[in-house]
């Protein structure tokens, strides 16, 4: 019996099992004893799954670019975090403007979606020419070489927005029109958050609805599924690919400017920490998968808000924000060893992995 | 043909991005890049040309035991900075250069040298304070280092620099163990308050003054924002008071709301986070949107005085809290000292700590004209140990900032605290009255 079960499991999947069920129980423990204590009230807990809903909605938003990207050309975009940043920043000065003459608190709309317009142009445009002059050259290289030339790219970028804009740190202007909250089905949800969570599901189900029923996105599928068959088929691929990039600098866009409505701090190096986390976010969905990316930013932007409280604090260790990371990666680990594609990932084919 | 399209794309977004760029800088109304980036760019540049200092031609002997600085006549007598100066918290850093810069000014020349400044950008970070002090200790031209900023910066800063046998003068590090007689290194003094002092004025002002009973205090795992957050809250509890919850965050963390929400379940009195403006920024910003911190008094410290900091917590700030040191300069040296700051950089200071810099230069330049050897052809001779010595037994010293007195740990400071509020976007103390 032993034996047979030996034989099925190699040793190392038997300490990988054997090391997910110390972490689950952990968990689970840290969040019993939490849970037992009752320091939070239902309230509080509803509060933490909002914040981290809204975090989570920018994460799955700059993920959709990762994933995007990796379903087609199998390589990890790494200046995608920059390209989230660019849009954002550029679209910092039109915002800037529009408040000092105060167009940006008589027509929030407007402006916002003005900034949006300024943002997703730039953001798509550094994507487009980022695939044209870092990666296409590259097509055909080993995998490390695009993603090595990522990295240059994402450094090339941080450092050529520092030094355009300087260092320290600019504010968006507040939207009088978004302080406060809402009251909706008896749940205090902040404004902002609201509208961040809202759209970005619009956006999501859109960009679903695109790459799923329009004919651009029956192309990307099919040059996702097989190049050469595609191309055989008669589609440009070159055309898929650029498609896909500014499709993929457009969400991270649109993800900038909702970051922005949040947080309004920006700056030069502000792309590499949700970068790192979108990416994290499209591993832990199933990277290549859509609406994985989508679930795996929630996921994680939950697990973030939530994970310190819930299961850090019952197991009683002190000041648990501060490992917030280390939470969200455990997260991502224990979800790895028992699914290692990912939440939606399927099973990779030969040519994927 | 395809090719030039892509290059003039290419080019056309790179022009809107330099056009957007000089477009920001107007807006922004202070020329800080512009302005801050050419003395730097000059001073990391002047090492080259002064990079073979002519020899005396008789070595005058020294019997120092850490060795000697020699200074042929006419060249400048040089001194570093490790601030710093890029980052969210660069206006700390170019706040106490421009002191710095101004010393220099008032002070013209030592023994018939000029001074020469040149500088490292240290961040706020150990691993910046460490590569700006590497950099500095391997010039042994420099006389002495006047940094850092970030205590975080200052800890392996003065350990380097004392190991090269150089001085580090620091305007602003407020971290208790920089001077605590077991972790102190023997090169290191500071003009800056000991934040022993600064953390149990907030606590005091807080329980006495604004009748708070319950607290809560986040730091970000800085070496200054851990100790001086935990001086607060032992004082706190001394004078009667109960500390409900001591959190932490990450420096680079942006959502602060679930934290925020955390310590809200406990409604403290008062939340003091004494981090830096980016973190700092977040972190007001967001507590009024918690429900539970509505009535809670935010308040923080001299890492957050800036005008940065009000910009980047935006409306929120306002009636906020910001303990630092007392920059309300009744002395004729602090009034000059005002007037040449705004004649020099056409502003006011930008953050709390210039003046901290400007006593600290002359400091170095007293110790300095105290222990130099000057030959019958001008050349100077500088004993490491003796300069070091010199430093530590400054005593009386009427600076801007008070009357500075070393201690043997290197404490120099007159430490003179002040809480202030945010009115208007304004630092306005508001006590001591």
């Amino acid at each position: 019996m032993l034996r047979n079960l030996l034989k099925k499991y190699d040793t190392t999947d038997l300490v990988m099992y054997l090391i997910g069920a110390v972490l689950a129980a952990l968990v689970i423990y840290g969040s019993y004893q939490t849970l037992s204590s009752g320091k939070y009230s239902g309230e509080v807990w509803l509060d933490f799954i909002i914040f981290g809903l809204a975090q989570g909605s920018i994460y799955a938003l700059i993920a959709l670019g990762y994933t995007l990207v990796y379903g087609i050309l199998f390589m990890i975009n790494f200046a995608h975090g920059e390209v989230f940043m660019s849009g954002t920043f550029t679209a910092y000065f039109l915002a800037i403007y529009l408040d000092s003459t105060g167009f940006w608190n008589q027509h929030p709309i407007i402006s916002i979606l003005l900034a949006l317009v300024v943002a997703v142009a730039v953001s798509t445009t550094i994507a487009v020419v980022l695939e044209r002059i870092a990666y296409r050259p590259l097509r055909g290289a080993p995998r490390l070489v695009p993603l090595i030339t990522a990295i240059g790219a994402s450094f090339f970028l941080q450092y050529t927005f520092r030094g355009l804009y300087g260092s320290g740190v600019k504010t968006y202007p507040d939207v009088d029109a978004l302080k406060g909250s809402w009251n909706i089905f008896g749940i205090e949800i902040l404004k902002t958050q609201a509208v961040v969570i809202v759209a970005s599901v619009i956006l999501m189900v859109a960009l679903r609805f695109y790459v799923q029923k329009t004919k651009a996105g029956r192309a990307m599928r099919a040059v996702a599924e097989d190049k050469e068959a595609a191309a055989l088929m008669g589609i440009d691929v070159d055309r898929v690919i650029v498609n896909t990039f500014a499709l993929g600098g457009a969400s991270a866009a649109a993800a900038g400017i909702m970051y922005a409505l949040i947080f309004k701090q920006v700056n030069a190096f502000m792309g590499f920490i949700p970068g790192i986390k979108a990416f994290t976010a499209a591993v832990l969905g199933g990277i290549g998968n859509l609406p994985g990316a989508m679930l795996g930013g929630l996921f994680l932007g939950v697990v973030e808000s939530l994970g310190p409280s819930l299961v850090l604090d019952g197991l009683g260790i002190p000041a648990p924000y501060q490992l917030k990371d280390a939470i969200a990666f455990l997260m991502l680990v224990l979800v790895l060893i028992f699914r290692p594609s990912g939440i939606m990932g399927e099973n990779l084919s030969e040519k994927k992995a | 043909m395809k090719n030039i399209k892509w290059i003039t794309f290419a080019l056309v977004v790179m022009l809107a991005l330099v056009l957007a760029a000089c477009g920001g800088a107007k807006e922004e109304a202070t020329p800080a890049p512009a302005a801050t980036e050419a003395p730097a760019a000059a001073a990391t540049e002047a090492p080259a040309a002064t990079e073979a200092p002519s020899q005396p031609a008789e070595e005058m002997a020294c019997d120092d035991p850490l060795g000697c600085i020699s200074v042929a006549a006419g060249d400048p007598i040089r001194i570093g900075y490790a601030l710093v100066v890029s980052g969210p918290n660069e206006t700390l850093g170019v706040d106490s250069r421009r002191g710095i810069e101004i010393a220099i000014d008032d002070k013209g020349e030592v023994l018939g040298h000029p001074i020469e400044l040149v500088g490292e950008d240290a961040l706020c970070s150990a691993e910046g304070g460490q590569a700006a002090a590497t950099k500095l200790a391997s010039d042994p031209t420099l006389i002495g280092v006047i940094g850092t900023n970030c205590s975080s910066a200052g800890e392996p800063a003065s350990a380097i620099l004392s190991d090269a046998g150089t001085v580090l003068v620091s305007p602003s590090n407020t971290a208790p163990s920089l001077t605590d007689p077991e972790t102190h290194q023997a090169g290191y003094l500071r003009t800056a308050h000991n934040d022993k002092v600064q953390g149990k004025a907030v606590a005091e002002y807080a329980y006495n003054e604004l009748g708070a009973r319950t607290a809560a205090t986040i730091h970000d795992g800085s070496p200054y924002a851990e100790q001086l957050q935990q001086v607060f809250a032992d004082v706190f509890t001394e004078l009667g008071g109960e500390i409900v919850a001591q959190e932490a965050v990450n420096a680079g963390d942006t959502d602060m709301r679930p934290v925020l929400t955390s310590i809200a379940v406990h409604k403290p009195d008062f939340l003091y986070y004494p981090i830096f403006i980016a973190e700092g920024g977040f972190i007001t910003a967001q507590a009024k949107e918690v429900s539970g911190l509505e009535d809670t008094i935010l308040a923080g410290s001299d890492g957050m005085i800036s005008p940065d900091f009000v910009a980047a917590a935006g409306d929120a700030a306002e009636g906020m809290y910001i303990s630092g040191p007392n920059l309300a300069f009744e002395s004729e040296l602090g009034k000059h000292f005002l007037e040449a700051h705004q004649a020099k950089y056409g502003e006011d200071p930008l953050s709390a700590f210039h003046a901290h810099a400007y006593d600290g230069a002359n400091m170095l330049f007293a110790a300095v004209e105290k222990v130099a050897v000057q030959d019958a052809d001008g050349n100077i001779y500088i004993g490491r140990q003796a300069l070091r010595d010199a430093l530590f037994a400054t005593a009386g010293m009427e600076g801007i900032t008070g009357t500075i007195t070393c201690d043997e740990y290197g404490d120099c400071a007159d430490p003179q605290i002040v809480i202030n509020q945010i009115q208007n976007g304004e630092y306005v103390p508001v006590w001591p009255k």
